[in-house]
């Protein structure tokens, strides 16, 4: 064994350059993806049943006004298309910080129920309690909170398994299920219309009023979410080894949590849960930046493409218009297949 | 990767039951059903004479009363056949995949037969009962195979967290093409929706007819199957020593299994949980010999979903909940306790 | 580079539910040396050892290092001076050597902070140590197990700790790997002065590596000291259940532990340490 105790300079060097080789792929893919999503939220103000061009609706956006443009545009496509990304970006935001903390790629929101806690008060406020707008959003919030809160807390005993919590997880959105399908059986038919948005996702008839809870949902959660890389980072090798190197296990994955449900459930109550995008973007992310490096921010413009694209297919590529959460349900299920699969069959985090 | 390994409690742990002790728990179950029954026939919005309920079953439907009991009768009778076919199919299910948490709602069977009889309904114009039997069971099949290819790839095999996350996974990814279908056909909205959620209202003696032989094959197979389950169940490779053909014996049970649970949503809709909790309670009474397990399993499960059918119309009267939210309202908990009740293994 | 930090446990209990692993447990580790942990299956060899790094908190006492209770001191100031490689670490998909030997540097970093030349310096010199700077660039899971272990001590080195406790770090290893990881740790352990405390199943490979053995048996220290003072056959008796001779090692000089079954044996010999 020949170990000195400061290696030669151009070892290190070598590491230095792995390193920064990876960073600049991570970055590369990074500003693409963001180019993307400008790209796609371009094209979701400039087209619809009137087409205007860019250079209109770049005046509208800077606040000129522009005869027809101004209504279409500033006040129709323009926060839809916000909400758009805002709801991509939270939604793969929260995916991917729970997919990384549980390590598991099928621990997403939908998957463990937290979505259809929320969609199951979200129905029953519409249909039973006949409330709309803000009321729905706040019942929608507290539920979600309450059900991470309460699959969070069934599955503590003596420390949370990530298992345990995916498993308990499902039963709690079986039951969820079950409360928004019977609900669902007891609506008329414009309750059934309206009621398909909480269950599928939709950005029809978005309004600046409840775009803007998701908006400052963002400002306010996604920091706190970005703040806890580098610990989440830590807990993808094992709860011994992440407390081993000094992360704080339970505290992370409270605040993770917190955070993130946070997220899902004033993204949700803005637009319902749309299907799939929480779970979608971490493994998209994930294959296009390599496994090396935090997916977070990645993620989170994938989430935010996949709506933006999604909701454009569902406008007018079909000849019914399909809300967008019926199309990200679609095209997300065969991916879902296939995710499953490789991991099985790579005998991967499951 | 995780497997379960269920926590020794007392009454599962292969306990040997004395023969006396198990018939009298039959008589006590038996007798459970006969009295669910009779208050499914007696209970509902409208109450009724117990003169009426005879004499209804007399033949007689003069008066109002009367015309209800009568209407009751094949609900009750369907209760017990779905409740019977769903509680004796998981417990073939969690017999062929010793995982105790096998259950066609779970497994995202109940969706598949779902789909594939929503999609019928939709773009084939599937209305005649026959085919509708014949879809969901090919649904059933499909989703099975599927889910439990899946579950199965990889190290460890199927371990009951894999087999539960496919099925999730198939179950959801089912239900929203399951909505895009229903989506643009608002004329099918009605008809859909039965099949999102079940419920044995509604039923009348032509709707039961059909299904009878599906569920009469599958009853028989899975019974028959009780043996290779006692071997199975010492896994594949003891099995095999001891002259079990493990593939054959494994499919003709899953075949049964899927038979029954198929039939069972073709004529209720997708009902879950009862295939889970049914077997775990039944392995308390009578021990882990599939040989009396079975015949359990379809007697408790009529008992379950009767009771489930007679407490959705108690509670909500005068109108009533469908069955199968019931059965996941008070199933799903059990799923979790019997989640946080295994021991966890990290691999 | 290397200070001598002193761990030690004061009336110690351990247990998980109902059930107490550890009951009223004492024992110092001496710094500066390689201790190995030996007893039967479910003796508490490594709920002892989580707790001693605080990946579980005592029903009672104190587990304490250079004096301060462990269980009370921040987590990244406990993880820049004690490392720990738990049984079975996590590897995330298609992650690198480097980027995974790099997840070492985890205590050394605040939350927005920039990588820094140090810790380049930290992974190489990890890498180094460990022979496994050739496979930096490789995916984890590619790798032998012998060669994934190494990177797993090359993350806990780049932690750069004077103290590393392992859990275990021979299991699933074939006996060429297993005397490869323990040449490895002894290495660090004469070059570093680096403190080793870890859990070993095979007695012979324990008092062969160990400069002190602890021998636990019914959650309490039966014996501690010196391989030649513990190893007896005695001791083996309480400590395992089993009847063996103790001869000396021809080729180390310390004591090698010959079970005893039922069959096959010859009249038993004289043994040194007998008794």
């Amino acid at each position: 064994m020949t170990a000195g105790l400061v290696p030669p300079s151009s070892a290190v060097d070598a590491v230095a350059r792995g390193r920064l080789r990876r960073a600049s792929r991570r970055r590369l893919v990074v500003a693409v993806l963001a180019g993307l999503v400008v790209a796609a939220f371009c094209v979701t103000l400039m087209i619809g049943r009137t087409v205007y061009p860019p250079g209109d609706v770049f005046r509208v956006v800077l606040g000129q006004d522009v005869p027809g443009a101004t209504f279409t545009v500033g006040r129709l496509r323009l926060p839809r298309a916000v909400l758009a990304v805002v709801a991509g970006l939270g939604f793969g935001l929260a995916g991917v910080t729970f997919q990384t903390m549980l390590r598991n790629p099928l621990a997403s929101p939908d998957v463990i129920g937290i979505s259809a806690g929320a969609s199951a008060a979200a129905v029953i406020a519409i249909v039973f309690l006949g409330l709309s707008g803000t009321a729905v959003s706040v019942t929608s919030i507290v539920a979600a909170l309450g059900v991470a809160l309460l699959v969070y807390t069934l599955a503590s005993t003596g420390g949370v398994a990530g298992t345990r919590l995916i498993l308990i997880g499902i039963g709690v959105a079986a039951m969820s299920r079950s409360v928004v399908s019977y609900v669902l059986s007891k609506a008329g038919t414009w309750d059934f219309a309206e009621a398909l948005r909480w269950l599928t996702g939709s950005l029809n008839g978005t309004t600046w009023e409840a775009t803007l809870p998701a908006v400052v949902a963002l400002l306010v959660f996604g920091p706190v979410l970005l703040a806890q890389t580098r610990d989440l980072a830590a807990l993808q090798l094992g709860d011994d080894t992440a407390s081993a190197l000094g992360t704080r296990v339970e505290r992370t994955r409270l605040v993770a949590i917190v955070a993130a449900v946070g997220l899902i459930a004033f993204v949700t109550a803005a637009c319902g849960p749309i299907a799939f995008v929480s779970f979608l973007a971490g493994p998209i992310a994930a294959r296009v930046v390599g496994p090396n490096g935090s997916l977070l921010v990645p993620a989170a413009l994938v989430g935010a493409l996949l709506v933006l694209v999604a909701d454009l297919v569902g406008q007018f590529a079909l000849d019914t218009r399909f809300p967008v959460g019926v199309v990200t349900g679609v095209l997300g299920a065969p991916y879902l297949v296939y995710l499953i699969v490789r991991t099985n069959r790579a005998g991967g985090s499951l | 990767m995780t497997a379960l390994r269920p926590a020794p409690a007392p009454g599962t742990a292969g306990a040997r039951r004395p023969g006396p002790v198990r018939l009298l728990w039959l008589l006590v179950v038996v007798g459970v059903l006969a009295a669910l029954a009779a208050a499914s026939i007696a209970v509902g919005s409208r109450g009724v004479g117990w003169s009426d309920v005879l004499a209804a079953l007399g033949g007689s439907s003069d008066d109002l009363g009367q015309a209800a009991v009568t209407k009751r009768i094949p609900r009750t009778v369907l209760a017990v056949l779905v409740g019977a076919a769903l509680g004796l199919s998981g417990a073939v299910m969690q017999g062929v995949t010793r995982n105790p948490l096998a259950d066609p709602g779970v497994l995202g069977i109940n969706s598949g037969a779902s789909l594939a009889v929503v999609a019928g309904l939709a773009w084939f114009g599937l209305f005649s009962a026959a085919s509708i039997i014949w879809t969901a069971i090919a649904g059933a099949a499909v989703s099975t195979v599927f889910v439990y290819a899946v579950g199965a790839l990889g190290r460890g095999g199927p371990t009951p967290l894999k087999l539960a996350l496919a099925g999730a996974a198939t179950a959801a990814a089912l239900t929203s093409f399951i909505t895009a279908i229903a989506l643009p056909r608002g004329d099918l909205s009605v008809s859909i929706q039965s099949w999102e959620v079940g419920g044995v209202g509604g039923a009348t003696s032509a709707t039961i007819t059909p299904v009878l032989p599906f569920l009469a094959v599958g009853l028989v197979v899975s019974l028959l199957s009780a043996r290779s389950l006692n071997s199975l169940a010492l896994g594949d490779d003891l099995a095999a020593g001891l002259g079990e053909r493990v593939a054959l014996a494994r499919g003709l049970a899953a075949a049964g299994s899927v038979l029954l649970c198929g039939a069972a949503t073709a004529v209720a809709g997708p009902i879950g949980f009862v295939g889970l909790v049914v077997p775990h309670l039944c392995r308390l009474l009578v021990g882990v010999d599939h040989r009396w397990l079975l015949p359990f399993t379809a007697l408790t499960g009529a008992c379950l979903l009767v009771g489930a059918d007679v407490l959705g119309r108690i509670v909500a009267r005068p109108s009533e909940i469908d069955v199968g939210i019931v059965t996941a309202l008070v199933g799903a908990p059990f799923f979790i306790a019997l989640v946080r009740r295994q021991r966890m293994r990290e691999l | 580079m290397t200070t001598t930090h002193s761990l030690a446990a004061e009336e110690l209990v351990l247990g998980y539910g109902e059930r107490a692993v550890i009951d009223d447990l004492d024992l110092v580790l001496p710094a500066g040396r390689m201790t190995a942990i030996v007893g039967a299956n479910a003796c508490g060899k490594s709920t002892l050892l989580r707790s001693m790094s605080r990946l579980l908190a005592p029903r009672a006492g104190r587990v304490l290092l250079d004096g301060r209770a462990v269980h009370r001191m921040p987590a990244k100031e406990l993880a820049r001076t004690l490392g720990v490689l738990p049984q079975s670490p996590l590897a995330p998909e298609g992650i690198t050597v480097a980027d995974l030997v790099g997840r070492g540097r985890h205590p050394h970093q605040r939350v927005f902070s920039r990588w820094s030349r140090e810790d380049d310096v930290a992974v190489a010199t990890a890498l180094e140590a460990t022979q496994t700077t050739d496979l930096a660039e490789r995916p984890v899971d590619e790798l032998s197990g012998g060669q994934r272990q190494r990177v797993w001590i090359a993350m806990a080195l780049a932690q750069q700790t004077d103290l590393l406790l392992l859990d275990e770090p021979t299991t699933f290893l074939d006996v060429a790997h297993q005397v490869e990881v323990l040449d490895l740790l002894t290495d660090l352990n004469r070059t570093r002065g680096t403190t080793i405390v870890m859990v070993l199943h095979d007695l012979n490979l324990a008092a062969r590596y160990a400069d002190h053995l602890v021998a636990l048996a019914a959650g309490r220290v039966h014996a501690a000291g010196d391989p030649a003072a513990v190893l007896t056959e005695e001791n083996v008796r309480v400590v395992f259940g089993l009847e063996s001779r103790v001869i000396v090692d021809p080729t180390s000089g310390r004591p090698l532990v010959l079970p005893l079954g039922r069959h096959n044996v010859a009249a038993p010999a004289a043994a040194p340490w007998a008794g």
